[in-house]
C-alpha cells in the first residue's frame, strides 16, 4: 500500500460553553469531534457521513485548518498540519481546498465570477503577467462546464448548479491534490445533483484528485466513495470499503442507518424495519463509554462502561462495537413506533 | 371504490403576476383522491407541487395571484369560498404540515399552548379539556412523557421531535386530509424514517387521505398509493404507485428514476443526468415544457401542450406526444443503461 495522502491522528476539537459576560468561565465543551482517525490514500474517495452534530463538516474544518483543533495531528504528506503557523500554512494550504454546502452563500454576491475563481490566484501572488489569471479563470470554466464568456456576470446570474460549478472551479484553481467536499450536492435538484456528481468523478479521473466526500446521503456516498467512515457523535463507528460496508454492516448503527433510507421501490412499502428510536444526544453531555449506546438495540451494561475501539474485523473493516453484526445478521427489529 | 373522490381538483391554474412577467406556477393540474388513500406528488424546485397544496388551503391568494378551476372538497369548491369558510375547512377539513419545523413553530409559545390554540379556534372546549388533548396527541405522535413536555418551548425540542409536534398540531381537529409539504426533508435519515412510520401508522388509524409532496422518490415509493409528477407547472406523468415505477412513461420520469444513485444499487456506475435545468415559469414556450431535454423530443412536441393520454392501466396517464410503442422501446433501453444515441436508435427517433 502506497503512503497515505492525508492521515488524521486522534482529532479532538471541543468547543467551549461559557457562562457570564465580563468573567468567562467554562461550564463545559461540546465535543464535536472526540478522537478521531483515519487516512486517505491518493486518489482515493473517502466518504464521511452521519446525521447533523455528528461532527462530520467539523472534521472537515478542522482538516482545511479553517478551525483549530484542541488536540491531535493531521498529516498531510507527513507534515503536520496541525502544528503550522503563517506562511507555512498559508503554503500547505495550497494543496488543500474545499466544496462548500450552500452555492449561495459561499460566493461574494458583489464579485464578478470571474474575480471569484481569480481570488486564489492573487492570495498566493500566481500567474502575475497580464491576461495569465484570465485565461487560467477560462479555462478552469470551461473544465467545470460552464461558459468561459460569463466570466464577467454575477453569481445571482446563475442557477444554483451553476453556482457549485463556480465553486469547484474556485477549489480547483490552484491545483490542489485534496478537494474537502462538504454536501457538495445537498442543496440542489435531483437532476443536478447527478451532473455535479458526474462533474467530480471526471475531475478526479483526469486530474488524480484526492476527495473527501461528506454527505449525509447514504445513496450518494456510496455512488462516489471508495472507502467510508460512518461517524456518530464525534467519533468514527465503522469504517470500511463501501461495497463492504453497505453489503455488510457491522456497527448497528450502520445497519439501523442504511434500514432508513427510503428506496424507490413501492414493493418494499410497509416492510418491517429495523428503525432508531429517539433523537441523537447532544454532543455536550454524550453519553457514557459506547456514545450510541442508549438507542442501540444491541447494548448490555458493558456498552455503558467500557469505550468500544476502532478494531480490525475479520473482513479488514474497522468497527467500534463490543457486539458488531456478523455477516448477514439482521438488526433485531424494533416494535413499530414505541 | 365508485363512492365519490374525497378531493377532486380540476384544472386548476395558479399564476402569480411579478415584474419579471407572468410566473405561471400551476398550469392546469386536475387530480382526484379518495379518503384514506395518499398522493404522492413529485417535483423538483419550481415545478409547483407546493403552489398546488398551498392553494387548496386558500394561502396563495393574494392581489397578484391568478387562480381558476375547480378544487372539489366534500363536493364544496374550495376556490370559491370567502375567508371565513375558508377558516373552517383549515384545520378541520384539511391541515397542512410544512418542510421546516422550526419556522412553522411560533418560538415564544409553549408547544402545548399552540396546540391548545388549535383545538379551540375549531372546538368549543374548555382549557383544561383543550389541554388534555394536547397531552393524548404529543403522546399519539410518539413524544416521551407528554405531559411533562406539554409545557416545553419549541426551541427545547429536536427536529424531530418538531415535526411531531407540528403533526400533532395539524391532527388535533381530526382532519379528514392531510397535506404534507416536505415533511422529512429537513430531517436526518434516521428521523425520517420515524416520522414516516408515523404518519403510516396515523392514517391507518384515522382513516384520512394524505398528500405527500417531495422531491423524494424513495418518500414517494415508502408512503403513497397513487403518485402525481409534476414539471414545469404540469401533471407529466400520473399513476397507481406501482405502476409508476414498475411502467413509467414519461422521459422526465425515467430521468429523475436514473438520476439518482440508489443504496441497493451497484456503486462506481455513471450517473445518468437529465442535461440542462427546469425551465422558468415564467414565459414557458408553447410546447411540452421538458421538449429541450428530452431524448426523445421531436418537432411535434414543440407544437401544442401534450394533454395527459392513458399509457397503462388503472387510468395511468403520461403526458407525452410520442408513439407509445417507442416510448417502451426506449424505456427498454434506459433500463439497460444505454447512452443517450443509442436510446433514440432503439426507439428509433430520428436525430
Amino acid at each position: 500500500m502506497t503512503a497515505p495522502l492525508l492521515e488524521v491522528r486522534d482529532l479532538v476539537k471541543h468547543f467551549p460553553i461559557t457562562r457570564g459576560v465580563v468573567f468567562k468561565r467554562g461550564i463545559g465543551a461540546v465535543q464535536a469531534v472526540d478522537g478521531v482517525s483515519f487516512s486517505v490514500a491518493p486518489g482515493e474517495t473517502l466518504g464521511l457521513v452521519g446525521e447533523t452534530g455528528c461532527g462530520k463538516s467539523t472534521t472537515a474544518r478542522l482538516i482545511a485548518r479553517l478551525l483549530e483543533p484542541t488536540s491531535g495531528e493531521i498529516l498531510f504528506d507527513g507534515a503536520d498540519l496541525a502544528a503550522m503557523r503563517g506562511s507555512q500554512l498559508k503554503n500547505a494550504r495550497r494543496d488543500v481546498q474545499m466544496i462548500f454546502q450552500d452555492p449561495y452563500s459561499s460566493l461574494n454576491p458583489r464579485k464578478t465570477v470571474g474575480s471569484i475563481i481569480e481570488q486564489p490566484f492573487q492570495i498566493h501572488g500566481l500567474l502575475g503577467e497580464t491576461g495569465a489569471r484570465r485565461r487560467r479563470v477560462q479555462e478552469l470554466m470551461e473544465q467545470v462546464g460552464l461558459n468561459p464568456e460569463h466570466y464577467n456576470r454575477y453569481p445571482h446570474e446563475f442557477s444554483g448548479g451553476q453556482r457549485q460549478r463556480i465553486g469547484v472551479a474556485r477549489a480547483l484553481a490552484l491545483n490542489p491534490r485534496l478537494i474537502i467536499a462538504d454536501e457538495p450536492v445537498s442543496a440542489l435538484d435531483v437532476s443536478i445533483q447527478a451532473q455535479i456528481l458526474n462533474l467530480l468523478s471526471d475531475l478526479q479521473r483526469d486530474l488524480g484528485l484526492t476527495i473527501i466526500f461528506i454527505a449525509h446521503d447514504l445513496s450518494v456516498v456510496r455512488h462516489m466513495c471508495d472507502r467510508v467512515a460512518v461517524m456518530y457523535l464525534g467519533r468514527i463507528v465503522e469504517l470500511a470499503p463501501a461495497e463492504q460496508l453497505y453489503a455488510n454492516p457491522q456497527h448497528p448503527y450502520t445497519a439501523a442507518l442504511l434500514a432508513a433510507v427510503p428506496v424507490p421501490d413501492p414493493e418494499r412499502r410497509g416492510a418491517p424495519r429495523a428503525l432508531l428510536g429517539g433523537d441523537v444526544p447532544s454532543a455536550a453531555s454524550p453519553p457514557s463509554a459506547c456514545r450510541f449506546h442508549p438507542r442501540c438495540p444491541r447494548a448490555t451494561a458493558k456498552c455503558s462502561e467500557v469505550t468500544p475501539q476502532l478494531e480490525a474485523s475479520d473482513d479488514g473493516s474497522l468497527v467500534a462495537c463490543h457486539y458488531p453484526l456478523v455477516r448477514g445478521e439482521a438488526l433485531a427489529e424494533r416494535q413499530r413506533d414505541a | 371504490m365508485s363512492t365519490s373522490p374525497l378531493l377532486d381538483v380540476r384544472d386548476l391554474k395558479v399564476s402569480f403576476r411579478t415584474d419579471d412577467g407572468l410566473v405561471e406556477a400551476v398550469d392546469g393540474i386536475s387530480y382526484s383522491l379518495e379518503q384514506g388513500r395518499t398522493l404522492g406528488i413529485v417535483g423538483e424546485s419550481g415545478s409547483g407541487k407546493t403552489v398546488s397544496g398551498l392553494t387548496l388551503l386558500g394561502l396563495t391568494g393574494s392581489r397578484r395571484t391568478e387562480i381558476s378551476g375547480e378544487a372539489l372538497f366534500d363536493g364544496t369548491d374550495l376556490l370559491a369560498l370567502d375567508e371565513q369558510q375558508l377558516r373552517k375547512v383549515r384545520g378541520q377539513g384539511i391541515a397542512m404540515i410544512f418542510q421546516d419545523p422550526l419556522s412553522s413553530l411560533h418560538p415564544f409559545y409553549r408547544v402545548g399552548a399552540q396546540i391548545i390554540e388549535a383545538i379551540r379556534a375549531h372546538q368549543k372546549v374548555s382549557k383544561s379539556a383543550a389541554r388534555a388533548r394536547a397531552i393524548e396527541l404529543l403522546g399519539m405522535v410518539g413524544i416521551p412523557d407528554p405531559a411533562g413536555r406539554v409545557d416545553a418551548f419549541p426551541h427545547e425540542f429536536s427536529g424531530g421531535m418538531r415535526q411531531r409536534a407540528m403533526i400533532a398540531m395539524a391532527l388535533s381537529n381530526e382532519p379528514r386530509l392531510l397535506i404534507a409539504d416536505e415533511p422529512t426533508t429537513a430531517l436526518d435519515v434516521t428521523v425520517q424514517a420515524q416520522i414516516l412510520e408515523l404518519l403510516d401508522r396515523l392514517q391507518q388509524q384515522l382513516g384520512m387521505a394524505m398528500i405527500i409532496i417531495t422531491h423524494d422518490l424513495g418518500v414517494v415509493a415508502e408512503t403513497a398509493d397513487q403518485v402525481a409528477v409534476m414539471y414545469g407547472g404540469r401533471i407529466i406523468e400520473q399513476a397507481e404507485s406501482r405502476e409508476l415505477f414498475d411502467n413509467p412513461q414519461h422521459p422526465y420520469t425515467w430521468g429523475l428514476l436514473r438520476s439518482v444513485p440508489r443504496i441497493d444499487g451497484g456503486s462506481g456506475e455513471r450517473l445518468r443526468p437529465i442535461p440542462g435545468r427546469p425551465p422558468s415559469l415564467i414565459g414557458l414556450p408553447e410546447g411540452c415544457a421538458f421538449a429541450p431535454r428530452c431524448v426523445l423530443a421531436n418537432d411535434a412536441c414543440l407544437h401544442g401542450r401534450p394533454r395527459l393520454e392513458s399509457a397503462g392501466p388503472d387510468s395511468h396517464t403520461a403526458a407525452c406526444v410520442v408513439g407509445l410503442d417507442q416510448r417502451a422501446k426506449a424505456w427498454q433501453a434506459t433500463q439497460q443503461d444505454l447512452d443517450d444515441s443509442a436510446i433514440k436508435t432503439a426507439a428509433g427517433v430520428s436525430k
